[in-house]
């Protein structure tokens, strides 16, 4: 089994192992982030390069360093492997510069944004992104398109993760949506606005990791961090049926899947419990979910809390969810 | 005279058609590699040191030595027409004028390859060359040269035109792929490489035009005959296509080591500078590569004179050098404004990027806004600086060399043109007015 070392810690893995599902096992302090790849989706991953690192060495056969960075969601460790991530002072440059060219268009409209505060493009740019813009140009616009009831889109905040379409490939029946157009133009949409709707396909806004992809039924209800997530499960035909319930007081305001560590969902939930399923009494209530204390969510309220980069990373223990699934 | 072995035939009246073809040895290689093993030869282009001629310059023999050959999997040889590059327009000419040529080292590398289905997959735009190269197909299969049992060898081949949509990056060889299989021409992510995993998830070779034509010479004269041609490790001829501001624009075909001052003041190839103009710059490569000023072009680092091959137009690496790319030789005199001509070529990077991976994607357009503004009047010198940096930031982190192919333009006109940047910047209202248009029209006048 090849052995890799990441940043200088090194851990044995199976083969066949990506170097960021490796860093991942050794722990969020060396692994680098990922907006595009998503464990439960094939082939996903390699398009947003927030996930790029270094490769000093290749393998012991062949101790060569990788003339360029590679992404790590996509590429496979060999024995022997040597990998900087925010050791290397390149991968720190280069992810500093993906942040800026994925803010380069995006409209910053947080705070009339129903995901800020659990946006991955927040926590990204603020990692690692840079506070000022260099950019005076008119941000791209899009015209807007109804995708139906249950799912809001707003294209100018999408980063083409392209995750949305593994999702509407690989979980739903049929797929209705995908990337129309190219380049900068490219946008997520449905043939001739038609809705999207069959059973799983609710499951595009949770992974979507930046507001583009948000649920209409809780548009404009709350700001999550005023919400308390509880995990719960009913019995459902369709799916495994186990959600977080995001209360507001007694009420349910929105119901998302269970996500692991890296915030990627356990398993997906169809669009019955998702959507159509939000009374207390529909639900087995097992207790409150537990939220990164470094999340904005775990404050709940606006009072003075601890900027997350003023933690070193190295004494913060990261919370282990339950059935947390790392692979 | 330069020797010509592709398009020795070129101005024979007729060569378009079977027959004239024919005549004058065509279909050669095919009775000549039906006799051999595949081995041998792949053998043959593996001592003839061929390589490739879309651009990145890669040995043929050896990518051909490395299609996987599992047991029972179709295996396809997919040729790549899609010639989109601004300032390369080698491939359309030879389709066009030699049809047959490419039909023949589509059969002859096929049998190499043990293919028994071949595609040219073809840009879009080229409509009147999918009919030329459909004619010479169907007189292909009439003559026994396609089809079931070529010749009675037992060998089956069949080659079909695939007609792309009009996109440049489908040109790119794995997005040629998804585009060939009726999806989004979007880049795949390697590995897996084509000779794994191309075509319908099967071992696949993708070479360009001139690449698959040079094969039937590699054949007939042998592999070591051909290694001969040309200088180093630049076997054999290649076509290159001249534009700007020369005398006689066209296709040429050259044998790899005249000197690049040869190339363009020789009346066999450009003739010289259009009026008598005092050359400025030149883009040798087609519009990826690197521009390099008039002194850098003519020499190199050393003193001595470049040569015309993938060494020769390399040499000093990126910073006095460039690289011989796809071929597209654009010449540009005084009067040319190489920020206007960088502007056109961002755009057109802008325009044609396919959007999967994000420093791409919004790189070339950001690049594009910003050379528009400083051509309008309205850049600063921290925006020739903000350029340079994003370039550098596009480069070496995208998914396909579609990046890289944006960013080099930008780096190499800031590195060996700063001061015309600066002087757009200084000057925002004289340079506006002189423009590269009022030159163009000067010239067409004149001319
Ligand atoms: C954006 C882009 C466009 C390309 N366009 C072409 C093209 O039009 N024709 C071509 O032969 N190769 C093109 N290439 C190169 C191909 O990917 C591939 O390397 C080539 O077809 C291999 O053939 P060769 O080995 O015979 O050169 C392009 C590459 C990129 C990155
Ligand atoms: S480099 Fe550009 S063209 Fe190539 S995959 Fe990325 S976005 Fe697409
Ligand atoms: S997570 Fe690896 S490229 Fe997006």
């Amino acid at each position: 089994m090849p052995i890799v070392t990441i940043d200088g810690r090194t851990i044995e893995v199976a083969d066949g192992t990506t170097i960021l599902q490796a860093a991942r096992l050794i722990g969020p302090e060396v692994a680098p982030p990922a907006m595009c790849f998503y464990t439960k989706l094939k082939t996903s991953g390699g398009y947003c390069r927030t996930c790029l690192v270094e490769v000093t060495k290749g393998s012991e056969k062949d101790p060569r360093p990788m003339p360029k960075l590679v992404a790590s969601c996509r590429t496979t460790v060999m024995d022997g492997m040597e990998v900087g991530n925010l050791k290397s002072e390149k991968v720190v440059a280069a992810r500093k510069s993906v942040v800026e060219f994925l803010l380069l268009n995006h409209p910053l409209d947080c705070p009339i944004c129903d995901q800020a505060g659990e946006c991955y493009l927040q926590d990204l740019s603020y990692d690692h992104g840079s506070a000022k813009t260099r950019t005076d140009f008119e941000r791209r616009t899009f015209d807007k398109i109804d995708i139906g009831p249950y799912i809001q889109l707003h294209m100018t905040r999408c980063i083409l993760c392209y995750r949305c379409v593994k999702v509407a490939d690989q979980i739903t029946d049929h797929r209705v949506h995908g990337v129309m157009n190219r380049g900068d133009q490219s946008e997520i949409s449905t043939y001739i606005e038609k809705a999207v709707d069959n059973d799983f396909s609710g499951n595009v806004i949770d992974v979507c990791p930046v507001g583009a992809l948000t649920d209409k039924t809780f548009r404009f209800k709350s700001r999550v961090w005023f919400t308390k997530p509880i995990k719960a499960h009913r019995n459902c035909n369709k799916c495994c049926g186990k959600v977080n319930l995001w209360y507001k007081g007694d009420e349910v305001l929105r119901v998302t899947g269970l996500k692991d560590q890296w915030g990627e969902v356990e398993e997906f939930i169809c669009n019955t419990c998702r959507f159509d399923t939000k009374k207390t009494s529909d639900w087995t209530i097992e207790g409150p979910s537990q939220i990164s204390r470094t999340s904005v969510i775990s404050a709940n309220h606006y009072e003075v809390f601890v900027k997350p980069t003023e933690f070193t990373l190295n004494n913060v223990t990261p919370l282990q969810i339950e059935g947390e699934n790392n692979s | 005279m330069g020797r010509k072995i592709l398009l020795e035939h070129d101005n024979v009246p007729g060569i378009q058609g079977y027959d004239v073809y024919r005549k004058n040895g065509g279909y050669a290689s095919v009775e000549k590699a039906i006799k051999m093993t595949p081995e041998a030869i792949v053998e043959e282009v593996k001592k003839s040191g061929l390589r490739g001629r879309g651009g990145a310059g890669f040995p043929t023999g050896m990518k051909w030595s490395f299609l996987a050959k599992p047991e029972g999997v179709a295996r396809y040889l997919v040729c790549n027409a899609d010639e989109s590059e601004p300032g390369t327009f080698k491939d359309r000419y030879l389709m066009s004028r030699i049809p047959h040529l490419l039909i023949e080292g589509m059969i002859t590398s096929s049998l190499a390859l043990g293919v028994k289905t071949a595609y040219i997959y073809i840009r879009g735009e080229f409509f009147y060359i999918v009919r030329i190269l459909e004619k010479a197909i169907n007189e292909a299969y009439a003559n026994g040269w396609l089809g079931k049992n070529i010749l009675g060898s037992g060998v089956d081949l069949d080659l079909y035109v695939h007609v792309g949509a009009g996109a440049y990056i489908c040109g790119e060889e794995t997005a040629l792929l998804e585009s060939l299989e009726g999806k989004r021409g979007n880049p795949r992510i390697k590995p897996p490489f084509p000779a794994i995993a191309g075509l319908y998830g099967c071992p696949t070779v993708v070479n360009n035009v001139e690449t698959i034509a040079a094969v039937v010479p590699v054949i007939n004269m042998g592999g070591e005959e051909y290694a001969k041609i040309g200088i180093g490790k630049s076997a054999g001829t290649k076509l290159i296509s001249a534009s700007g501001h020369i005398n006689k624009p066209g296709v040429y075909e050259i044998e790899m080591g005249i000197t690049v001052e040869d190339f363009i003041y020789s009346d066999e190839y450009c003739g010289g500078m259009l009026n008598g103009g005092k050359l400025k710059a030149v883009v040798a490569g087609g519009s990826s590569v690197p521009i390099l000023p008039a002194d850098k072009i003519l020499s190199t680092a050393n003193g001595e004179k470049r040569l015309m091959s993938y060494e020769g137009l390399a040499d000093g690496g990126f910073a006095t050098g460039t690289m011989l790319g796809s071929g597209g030789f654009i010449v540009m005199d005084e009067t040319a404004s190489v920020v206007q001509n960088l502007h056109t070529f961002a755009r057109f990077y802008h325009h044609e990027s396919c959007g999967q991976c994000s420093p791409c994607r919004e790189g070339t357009g950001w690049m594009e806004k910003i050379l528009h503004k400083i051509l309008d009047g309205h850049g600063t010198l921290a925006d020739v600086d903000l350029l340079w940096e994003i370039q550098g930031k596009i480069e070496g982190n995208t998914i396909c060399p579609l990046g890289d192919a944006a960013a080099w333009p930008v780096a190499s006109a800031i590195r060996h043109f700063r001061s015309e940047f600066e002087a757009y910047v200084n000057n925002p209202g004289v340079l506006k007015e002189v423009n590269h248009y009022n030159n163009v029209y000067n010239l067409v006048k004149t001319h």
